[in-house]
Parts: structure tokens; C-alpha cells; sequence
């Protein structure tokens, strides 16, 4: 979060591949990150850029057609790109890393009660007794707001909603307290009230366990409330990365650029949304240049022919782009994005989100 | 749009109830519904999950039968039991419906062009088969597909192809009207706008109407002209969009609101979540019904809440 921080995971020019049918897919090409001590890192991208397999490395998941196939993964002293075998994880997965996806029903068990799902992974984790572990478990589910928690205890995952469903698996992804939390698009199915909960759940959270997040989204609402820092993908690469005020303020790379201008909160009303033409490139083919000069508007001959560099912004702030060159011409970002906080000011200002905060909402009479 | 025009309601809802199962384990899902749909316009049904939208959606379109009042198509009412098979044939022409998951909607044996041409064939709708091609040929170009694709199957395309998939299907019947339940949440952001800006522009040239379902506030306060917020499956606000974004009146509707993430990350920082709490209401004596508070702005509301809320709209008009 802060300049000085201190980093909990390093990846090294990190590249992942898959076999499919005979062929070669490249996943992840030549990825360096590195996770800052108790940040919220968020990645966001468009489907299919490499969110979910680059992190997928760090807990060992990645399917049996695939691996890594160049550079290094190392989080406290431990090389985890030389973990092969199922056996070397544990202790790592789930316990030290831990990750939660998008459908809480692939993470419980729904023929086992909800408070005995998270009292066993305390006894194991956390080598409690059957007691203390029940007492910690109705605590923490009490901590991620399911009421009357101690009679919830024995419930079973059909008879918690959706919401609940994922607070559950938050509480158990806790339970065994990670330093790492992966969140892969935790709130995409949840509606917006019950995602707005599970948010400030996860940063009080954070706040009081001291644990390290990555958050998986392609909700730029979602990113802005809850990142400190963010890096943005396309094709296997992360092509951004800086603070979010920086990646939202002064966005470098004209994908990014593309990414904030479909934002609908920019588009009026009668007029056409903004939406970035063609397709990403085929990941089996080799790709040369900058993988997204043919839908750039701003791309230049060299785009179609080398690779960028990673260009340094500021000391926090990184773009891959060739814009950034000293040679290259001057151009400023889409005037649609520019400006950007002071048209959702005036935009908040009208709005009822203003007049509520003004205490305007108190129907609660008396 | 719908503003400038003479309102012609397509279709409305009066007094609808929704139950399943029956005697003790009678389930009401819907309640007094109560809500009009112009021809021509875009109207949103939003509200958390299991609120009933769907439902409603599905009660439109025949599939799930109603419990009580009325559902009036084109000045006839449509939801009972015994319709005619002419009067079927026509409602399943005229009343379309695009589906949220467009992995699950279409038929993975069929080719792209027999699922576009199925409605066509069962309601004979073309004179002779060069006809038939020629009209699917004409609409899957006007989804931004190419002919050739015709020959395909759907697991050959993307997400947002096979969205646009779905589109061409429904559209081919000539709709008047169309059920979008969620059509865009399964999509990605760049190619929601391209689903989105598609059927904008369906809507301008044929003058589609639309009963739009979803959760995303950002994309609806986009898309559409009026917005009806369900909770618990009930209606507990209608007004035209801008309108209800600048001035929601009922206490879930402000909570709803509070809730739509801004992309900024400053404002985000600040925001507060504002949570609805049903204690509020007291209803035990003074019972609530479906007010218009302002021109074309209803809110679900008691005696003493309405008058709260008349004065509260009067100052922020006089703003
Ligand atoms: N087991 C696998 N075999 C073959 N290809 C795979 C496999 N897993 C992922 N891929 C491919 O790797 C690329 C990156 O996939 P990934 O799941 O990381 O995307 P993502 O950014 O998480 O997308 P989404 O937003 O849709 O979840 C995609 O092209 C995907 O098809
Ligand atoms: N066939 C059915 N039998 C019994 N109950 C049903 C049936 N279909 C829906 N329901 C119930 O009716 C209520 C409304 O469901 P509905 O699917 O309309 O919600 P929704 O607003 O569309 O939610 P979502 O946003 O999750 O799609 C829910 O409580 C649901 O469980
Ligand atoms: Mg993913
Ligand atoms: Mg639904």
C-alpha cells in the first residue's frame, strides 16, 4: 500500500501453458508481480486474459493439461513454482493461500452443516479442541453478520441464501487464517446489496486479521471501492499496474483506456455505449508486438512489430505500452475518461447518493 | 423517448398476484402489481434476488400461471386458463423472451441456423424456403454475424456471440414486445456493450418495447426510459429513470441505490451503504397501497408515508 512496502509474493517472468488436443496454448506470458504485505490487489481484464490461471499458480490448482513453463513463483523463502506434487502444498494451500470463487456450492458440502464445516477446518488448521472450535466458528460467523449465529450453527447450506452462502465460505476461508485470501470473482452472481455487504466485509476483515488480498473482478465499481492497488491483463500479460487512484486517474495504456470507457455510468442516455471493437488474439498462435495494437485506435507501426517494455509512470505506477516511449507522439487519453472525477462529483451531486449522505435518509422516525 | 410520444400501453398489470404450491404451503411470490408498459420504451424491474422478477417475466410470457388480477395485451387480458389456440399462436409471436444464460438457452445439436428459423417454421412464417432464407440470412447479419455462421453450432461461439444468438432468434418472430431476463449479466463488459448498444438499436428502428430484468443499477439507469423496484414481490416504487435516480422516495429504493458501486475510487472510499430495515413501516392499522406521489412517480406507501413523502418531493423539487 505504501511506497516502503514490504512484499509477501514474488512472481518472476512467470509464463503458464495448456495442451489442448495436441496444441499449445500460452495462458500467461512473461508475468512479473509483486504482492505487497496486507494490500488489496485487484486484477481486472476481460474474460479469458489469465485472472484466474495466473492465480491459480500460487495455490498449485492449475488443471493437469497445463503448467508452468518459464519463470518463478516465491512467497516466504518457498520456490512454489518447484511444488509438483499434491503432497508439497499442503501447509501452503488453503492454510497460508487461500481462495474463494464465484459459486459458494462448489466450496460446501451440502450434506454437512454449516457451523461443523468451519469448526473442522479450525480443529485441523488451527489444532483447537471440538469445543473451542465450536465457540471460534459461531464467533466468526457472528463476524461476517449471519444473525443468531448460534442457532445457525447446525444449519445446512440449502437453507442459507445466496449472500449468506458466500459470507460462509469467506468464514471458513478464514477460518484457517491465511496470509493470502484470492478472491476470484466472489461477488459476479450476488446482487448488488448483498455484494456492497461481503465488500465491507472483506476490508473490516482485512483490517482486523492482517491478511493480504487479490480480488479477481471485471467490475470497475467494484475495483474502485475496494483496491489500494490494481493490475489490469489482456492476452496473458498484465499490461498496467499502479495505485487505483492512478490506474482510474491517469491510466497509461489505451486498453485501459477502452476498459473505463464502457463504463455505462459514462454513456448517456439515448446515445451508444462505448465497446472496444474486435476480438482478443488467439493464445495458440505466437503474438507478436503489442497483443492489442489491432483493436488500438492509437496503435503505431512498432505495436505490430515488438513487444513494449513495462514503461515506468511513477515509482508505484507501470504501463507496457509504447506510447510511453520518449519518441512517441503525445496523445491524451479518450476525452470521455478524462475528467473522470469531477463528472461522477457532479453526477454524485445530483443524485439521491449525495442527498442520503446529507441525512436525508432518516424515514426512521421517531 | 416514451415522454414525447402519446403513451400507448402495450401491456399492464393489474392487482397481480403470483403463488405457488397451495393451501399451507401457498407461497405468494408476487402482490399487487400494478404497472403499465408503453409501447416503444424500455422498463426496467430491478430489485434483489428472489424478489419475483422473473416471475413476473414468466407470468408475461404464460409460462407460470397467476394467482390473481390481470395481465391486458394490446386491450386483452392474456393470463387465462383457457386461451385459444389462435389466441396463443398469437402471444407467442408477439411476446418474445431473451434468457440470461446464453450456454443454456440455445440447443447445442442444432445449427445456428435451424434455431434462428425454429419459430419461423412452427408458426409458418415465410412462403417458400428461399424466403425463409433470406430473412435469416438478412437478421443474423443484423446481429453483427456473418451468413456463414449459419452452418455452425453454438459451442463455436463466444459468449456475447451466442447472446447475439439468442437476439436473432427472438426478433425473427417480429415481437412487440420482449422479456430480456438478465441478457447482458453473464457477459463480459466489452461485449455487454455491444449486446446493449444491438438491442438500442432494434428498439429505434422497429419500435421494439422491452420488460428489462436485471440487477446491474448502472446498466439500467442507461437502457431505460421507467423503472419499477420490486422487493419481496412487491412494487415499492415506479417512476421514469431519471427520476427515481434523483429522487427515490421509498426507504428500500434508497437502499438499493446506496448500494451501486461507484467507479471512483475517491467517492467509493466515502460511500455508505445505507441498509433497509422493514421496521420502519407500521402498517398494522393505516395499510399501504400503490400511490402516484407525482406525475408518473407511485410509491408503496401508507396514509402517514405519503404525506412524508409528498413533502419531502416537494422540497427537493423546490430545489
Ligand atoms: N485447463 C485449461 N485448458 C486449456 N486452456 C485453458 C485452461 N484453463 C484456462 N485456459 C485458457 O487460458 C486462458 C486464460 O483463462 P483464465 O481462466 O485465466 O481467464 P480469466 O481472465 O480468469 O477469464 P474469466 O474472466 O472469464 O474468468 C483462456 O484462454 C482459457 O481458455
Ligand atoms: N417454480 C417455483 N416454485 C416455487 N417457488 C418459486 C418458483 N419459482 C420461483 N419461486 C420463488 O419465488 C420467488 C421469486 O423468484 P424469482 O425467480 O422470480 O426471483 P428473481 O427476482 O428473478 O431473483 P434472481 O435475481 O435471483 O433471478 C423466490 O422466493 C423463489 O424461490
Ligand atoms: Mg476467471
Ligand atoms: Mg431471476
Amino acid at each position: 500500500m505504501s511506497d516502503d512496502a514490504k512484499s509477501i509474493l514474488s512472481v518472476k517472468d512467470l509464463s503458464v501453458g495448456f495442451k489442448v488436443r495436441g496444441r499449445k496454448l500460452r495462458a500467461i506470458r512473461n508475468v512479473s508481480l509483486e504482492l505487497h504485505d496486507q494490500e488489496i490487489l485487484a486484477i481486472v481484464g476481460e474474460s479469458g486474459s489469465g485472472k484466474s490461471v495466473l492465480t491459480k499458480t500460487f495455490t498449485g490448482m492449475l488443471e493437469s493439461n497445463g503448467g508452468i513453463t518459464h519463470g518463478t513463483i516465491d512467497y516466504d523463502g518457498k520456490r512454489l513454482s518447484d511444488l509438483k506434487k499434491d503432497k508439497d502444498w499442503i501447509g501452503i494451500r488453503g492454510k497460508e493461500i487461500a481462495t474463494i470463487f464465484q459459486d459458494p456450492m462448489t466450496s460446501l458440502d451440502p450434506i454437512k452443516t454449516i457451523g461443523s464445516q468451519i469448526s473442522e477446518v479450525i480443529i485441523k488448521h488451527q489444532g483447537k479442541s471440538a469445543k473451542e472450535a465450536k465457540k471460534l466458528a459461531i464467533d466468526l460467523m457472528a463476524r461476517t453478520g449471519i444473525p443468531n449465529a448460534a442457532d445457525r450453527y447446525n444449519e445446512y447450506p440449502f437453507e442459507y441464501s445466496g449472500g449468506m452462502r458466500q459470507r460462509m465460505v469467506i468464514a471458513i476461508a478464514l477460518a484457517c487464517r491465511p496470509k493470502v485470501l484470492i478472491c476470484d470473482e466472489p461477488t459476479t452472481a450476488l446482487d448488488v446489496t448483498i455484494q456492497a455487504q461481503i465488500l465491507d466485509l472483506i476490508k473490516e476483515l482485512q483490517k482486523e486479521y492482517h491478511f493480504t488480498t487479490i480480488f479477481i473482478t471485471h467490475d470497475l465499481g467494484v475495483v474502485a471501492s475496494i483496491a489500494d492497488r490494481i493490475a489490469v491483463m489482456y492476452s496473458g500479460q498484465i499490461i498496467e499496474y499502479g495505485k487505483a487512484d492512478e490506474i482510474f486517474y491517469n491510466p497509461r495504456h489505451p486498453y485501459t483506456w477502452s476498459l473505463l470507457s464502457s463504463l455505462p455510468q459514462l454513456a448517456t442516455r439515448g446515445g451508444e455505449l462505448f465497446s472496444i471493437p474486435g476480438t482478443p488474439p488467439s493464445l495458440y498462435k505466437d503474438i507478436k508486438g503489442d497483443a492489442f495494437a489491432p483493436r488500438n485506435p492509437y496503435a503505431m507501426k512498432i505495436d505490430f512489430e515488438e513487444e513494449p517494455p513495462m514503461f515506468k509512470v511513477t515509482e508505484t505506477h507501470y504501463a507496457k505500452t509504447w506510447l510511453l516511449d520518449p519518441r512517441a507522439p503525445k496523445v491524451e487519453k479518450p476525452s470521455l475518461i478524462q475528467n473522470l472525477h469531477q463528472r461522477f462529483l457532479d453526477m454524485q451531486a445530483s443524485d439521491a447518493a449525495a442527498k442520503l449522505e446529507m441525512g436525508g435518509g432518516s424515514d426512521d422516525d421517531e | 423517448m416514451t415522454m414525447s410520444k402519446d403513451k400507448d400501453v402495450l401491456l399492464s398489470a393489474k392487482d397481480l398476484e403470483i403463488s405457488f404450491g397451495s393451501g399451507k404451503n401457498k407461497f405468494v411470490a408476487v402482490k399487487n402489481a400494478n404497472f403499465d408498459i408503453y409501447r416503444g420504451e424500455t422498463f426496467a424491474l430491478v430489485g434483489e434476488s428472489g424478489s419475483g422478477k422473473t416471475t413476473i417475466g414468466r407470468a408475461i410470457m404464460g409460462i407460470t400461471p397467476t394467482s390473481d388480477g390481470d395481465i391486458i395485451f394490446n386491450g386483452e387480458k392474456i393470463n387465462k386458463p383457457k386461451l385459444s389456440n389462435e389466441e396463443k399462436h398469437n402471444l407467442t409471436r408477439k411476446i418474445q423472451m431473451i434468457f440470461q444464460d446464453p450456454q443454456a438457452s440455445l440447443n447445442e445439436r442444432a445449427t445456428i441456423d435451424y434455431i434462428i428459423s425454429e419459430g419461423l417454421i412452427n408458426f409458418h412464417l415465410f412462403k417458400n424456403e428461399k424466403d425463409r432464407v433470406d430473412k435469416v440470412t438478412q437478421m443474423i447479419e443484423s446481429v453483427g454475424l456473418l451468413p456463414e455462421h449459419l452452418y455452425r453450432y453454438p459451442h463455436e461461439f463466444s459468449g456475447g456471440q451466442r447472446q447475439r444468438i439468442g437476439i436473432a432468434r427472438a426478433l425473427i418472430m417480429e415481437p412487440e414486445l420482449i422479456v430480456a431476463d438478465e441478457p447482458i449479466s453473464a457477459l463480459d463488459v466489452s461485449i455487454r456493450a455491444q449486446v446493449l448498444n444491438l438491442l438500442k438499436k432494434f428498439q429505434r428502428e422497429d419500435n421494439l418495447t422491452y420488460l428489462f430484468i436485471a440487477h446491474d443499477l448502472s446498466v439500467v439507469r442507461f437502457i431505460s426510459d421507467r423503472i419499477a423496484v420490486i422487493h419481496l414481490g412487491q412494487i415499492v416504487e415506479l417512476a421514469e429513470t431519471e427520476e427515481l435516480f434523483t429522487n427515490p422516495i421509498h426507504p428500500y429504493t434508497r437502499a438499493l441505490l446506496s448500494a451501486v458501486p461507484v467507479p471512483d475510487p475517491a467517492l467509493a472510499k466515502q460511500k455508505k451503504l445505507t441498509v433497509y430495515d422493514m421496521s420502519v413501516h407500521h402498517y398494522e392499522t393505516d395499510k399501504p397501497k400503490f400511490v402516484e406521489i407525482r406525475p408518473g412517480h407511485f410509491v408503496w406507501a401508507n396514509q402517514q408515508e405519503e404525506d412524508l413523502y409528498r413533502n419531502r418531493l416537494a422540497k427537493a423539487h423546490a430545489h
